[in-house]
């Protein structure tokens, strides 16, 4: 049975599974109900500097986009900080922790960027002994235009600056939460580690309209028909969260700065790719959300199962196993030659990979053969794009095959090389041509 | 009358009864059953099931229309090729046409609901009068079109469309042919039919003359002299016999006339069904009369058919359907005799048949089923007189793939003629393709001479 026991910067929890903070983890309430469900672990949700709490909207807070059947898939939320008094939360932290010592309970903290905030607060989230603070660089709404949130982790030097002053002021572990409002997410990255940061969790919100009423013009969610853009996660957001992950940990600079990975997980199989690509634990949000904290049976038992049918024993063996096959485009191998295969009797003779090839791509699939509806791929016109494979409806109805070695590339008229080349060796590479000459 | 009363007898149910048993058989989607239905289409290349639907709706798009939340869109997509949408989604065997070519049946055994998404759609833009098309500037032509069924209304809205004026003579009180005299009561409750027939002559320029029947009130001649072109869609009025000892007994009725009576009467208790009835046939005609005998409080409804399963014409979820309400269906039986008790039927003789080196045969075995009532569903015939010289093929009206009959000026569609389904909706595609067909004739004909230089 494969172990799932989790140590995140010296935190353990029983699996990896953490609530990100959320609404979700506004108080102990739900907090406890995440941990009789089986959570490993919850960030609180953020707490702001004393006196009188943030005020919210009273209308609403999210929109949302959907797929087939109304399958939210992407969230978006204009909700600020806790509006909750700081006394009271930290109170129920503390009782919490006490409840459940075996879970990890992080807290969330957005102050004002002067030293004094950070100062005073700290000490105040010690005493309730609870694990670990995170501190909330990536709230793209509301609080970032009060020089909070992601106004902050827009700038490297910021962060670096107040994860010093945190690691100077506790001795409890700070975890940086980033922004993917960013055009390059290894600069904060990599203030944060220059700043001291035990470690970085990713993503928080991007950005987002979600949509427009139509009617009376407003952006969603509306507020007495105006809007404000709000924060995007949900499944919608994963792939993004995925590669900016692996671009900490592929990043040399902060190779090894422990990631906890955030960012549209709702399955096993989204926490085992966060893992694989260099995660020590993820955080959940969007998915609990939607369908409340049940799911992390299915997240527990999937990763279990998963583990136990490839023989992984502990989450050592997954974390960041996917990081080295993560590489720059010009050192893809070019003479990897694949072509798209359609296995006739899956074909439902939908047509649509012959339609997107013949109007979008390389005009590679017939829609007839002797005059009857027929699906095949042309080797002679196949670039292997897979975009047929991308839009059949049904799996592995149509396949992309590597050519081997020796075998004839109809569309080329050349024989595959089994050697390695990439794009810095190629001649039509104008650097190559400089080299060389 | 109590339920179980031997004879042909009303009022065997209770007020309720009636209402439930004859209310909307599949009430229309709501919106999100329908976006949910829609959300399964794969918008497919050159879709088989556009292909398979006579009238070539563009499925994949109208379906597509429905998921974005342009319903009359939809509609407008479905009636730019069929303005009977609406009843052709009530009626269509779509188990036997697009769905059963929809791509989802290999993929899963379960086709996109196309039949039930054309009815919301349609059904959006009907409630509200929503008129999508307008008159071309007028012509100056008139068409005479003979009969106001599918094939008759299709035609007409077509050359109104194009500016022609038109005058629909039909024999019946009321318009809608088959649509309004020959559908099962629960798929086409609320009047749809004479609503649709309302929704098609609304585009105006069509004028309908209801009580002038063909070789009774005028002749194909009297028309010729007085209008452009003429189109014939008057359908089939004659009903197979059986040709048995004992068919002129009472309580042997005709099925099409006994679906016809459910249709137009204000109060079906007043309606007498016998307590044991037996349908002859196999088609659509013998399932929607067995149906509805056992709806109307029959004990026991036996359809008798003469060859086995597959033959039949009816489709397997029409079959599906006669024996959910009760129905008994028995293959490889032919009616040999109806059987007399004090003038009245008491049963049927039948005897086995078989197949005999392709042919089919009696096996001589007899056997007798007690019947208080026979009805006969058999099939239809063409019927009509006072078509002068017009051709015929097989028993109906010659003609070619544009609807033109043997005599210059005159088309003709729909089930008098001799290609196609007996369907609705190919009804509707031979309406509107002779429509054009006619519409192309009269331009041509009406354009000047080209110099020649």
């Amino acid at each position: 049975m494969a172990d799932i026991r989790n140590t995140f910067v010296g935190i353990k929890s029983p699996n990896p599974f953490w609530l990100a903070s959320a609404p979700p983890t506004d108080k102990a309430y739900n907090v406890e109900r995440a941990f009789k469900a089986g959570w490993g672990g919850v960030v609180w949700k953020t707490l702001g500097e004393e006196g009188p709490p943030v005020v919210n909207v009273n209308g609403p807070r999210y929109g949302a986009i959907w797929g087939a059947d109304r399958r939210l898939l992407g969230l978006n939320n204009i909700e600020l900080i806790t509006d909750r008094d700081l006394y009271t939360n930290l109170t129920e932290m503390k009782q919490v922790k006490k409840n459940w010592p075996d879970r990890a309970v992080v807290a969330s903290i957005m102050v004002p960027c002067e030293e004094a905030a950070w100062k005073a607060i700290l000490p105040l989230v010690e005493e309730t002994e609870v694990d670990g603070i995170e501190l909330n660089f990536g709230c793209p709404h509301g609080m970032s235009e009060r020089g909070m949130g992601s106004a902050v982790g827009q700038v490297p030097e910021y962060i670096e600056m107040v994860v010093r002053w945190c690691k100077q002021y506790t001795r409890m572990p700070v975890i940086t939460k980033l922004t993917p409002n960013i055009s390059d997410i290894r600069h904060p990255a990599r203030a944060a580690k220059r700043g001291g940061t035990d470690a970085v969790s990713l993503i928080n919100t991007i950005s987002s309209i979600v949509s427009v009423d139509l009617d009376s013009f407003s952006p969603n969610p509306s507020i007495g028909g105006k809007g404000s853009h709000g924060g995007y996660c949900g499944p919608a957001v994963k792939p993004i969260a995925l590669n900016m992950v692996a671009e900490i940990a592929r990043d040399p600079e902060t190779y090894g700065l422990p990631i906890s990975g955030i960012g549209g997980v709702t399955t096993w199989r989204d926490a085992a790719e966060f893992l694989a690509l260099g995660a020590g634990n993820v955080q959940v949000c969007t998915a609990a959300m939607t369908y409340g904290f049940k799911i992390v049976e299915e997240m527990i038992t999937g990763l279990c199962d998963w583990m136990d049918a490839k023989g992984h024993q502990s989450l050592d063996d997954i974390t960041g196993r996917a990081v080295q096959n993560v590489t720059d485009w010009q050192y893809l191998n070019l003479n990897y030659i694949a072509k798209a295969k359609i296995d006739q009797d899956l074909c439902i003779k939908c047509g649509r990979c012959h339609i997107a090839c013949e109007d979008t791509s390389h005009q590679a699939i017939t829609n007839q053969v002797n005059g009857i509806r027929h699906f095949e791929v042309m080797e002679d016109e196949c670039v292997g794009c897979n975009l047929c494979v991308n839009v059949c409806p049904v799996e592995n109805c149509i396949t992309l095959d590597a050519l081997p070695a020796g075998a004839l590339d109809e569309r080329t008229g050349k024989v595959v090389d089994p050697t390695y080349a990439n794009w810095t060796q190629h001649p039509n590479n104008p650097m190559t041509r400089q080299a060389a000459e | 009358m109590d339920r179980l009363g031997n004879g042909i007898a009303a009022g065997r149910l209770t007020p309720a009864d009636y209402e439930t048993n004859f209310a909307d058989l599949h009430p229309r989607l709501d919106k999100h059953e329908a976006l949910v239905a829609a959300d399964r289409c794969y918008f497919c290349y050159d879709a088989p099931c556009m292909t398979a639907c006579p009238t070539a709706i563009d499925i994949p798009l109208f379906i597509r229309q429905i998921s974005t939340g342009n319903p009359l869109g939809s509609a407008k997509t479905i009636f730019d090729q069929n303005i009977l949408g609406g009843m052709c989604a009530r009626v269509c065997p779509t188990e036997t046409l697009c769905e059963q070519a929809c791509v989802r049946n290999t993929a899963e055994d379960r086709p996109v609901e196309i039949g039930k998404l054309q009815r919301y759609a349609t059904d959006i833009a009907m409630e509200t009068n929503r008129q999508f098309y307008e008159r071309a500037a007028s012509t100056g032509k008139t068409i005479a079109v003979v009969g106001a069924g599918p094939a008759g209304l299709a035609a007409a809205h077509r050359l109104a469309r194009h500016g022609h004026g038109v005058v629909i003579f039909d024999a019946r009180e009321k318009s809608g042919g088959l649509n309004e005299y020959g559908i099962a009561t629960y798929k086409a409750v609320d009047e749809f039919a004479q609503r649709e027939v309302d929704y098609v002559t609304a585009i105006g320029g069509i004028e309908i003359r209801n009580g002038q029947a063909l070789g009774r009130h005028f002749s194909l001649s009297d028309l010729g002299g007085q209008y452009d072109a003429i189109f014939l869609g008057m359908g089939l009025s004659g009903v197979n016999g059986l040709g048995v000892e004992g068919e002129d007994l009472q309580g042997v009725d005709d099925a099409v006339d006994f679906i016809a009576a459910l249709r137009q009467t204000p109060d079906r208790s007043v309606l007498p069904i016998g307590r044991r009835v037996v349908v002859i046939g196999g088609g659509m005609t013998a399932i929607d009369a067995a149906i509805q005998a056992k709806l109307l409080g029959a004990e026991e409804v036996t359809i008798c058919y003469r060859r086995g399963k597959d033959n039949m014409n009816a489709s397997g979820y029409e079959q599906d359907l006669a024996t959910a309400n009760g129905v008994i269906i028995r293959h490889w039986l032919a009616p040999k005799r109806i059987i007399a008790d004090d003038g009245h039927v008491a049963g049927i003789e039948v005897e086995y048949t078989a197949m005999r080196d392709g042919r089919l045969v009696g096996t001589g075995e007899t056997g007798v089923i007690a019947a208080d009532q026979v009805m006969k569903a058999i099939g239809q015939n063409f019927a009509a007189s006072g078509l002068g010289s017009l051709q015929f093929d097989g028993g109906r009206i010659l003609v070619d793939l544009e609807g033109r009959t043997s005599l210059e000026g005159v088309w003709a569609g729909g089930d008098c003629v001799g290609i196609g389904e007996d369907l609705t909706v190919t009804a509707v595609a031979q309406g509107r393709d002779a429509a054009e067909s006619i519409n192309r004739a009269l331009m041509a004909a009406a354009q000047p001479a080209m110099a020649v230089a």
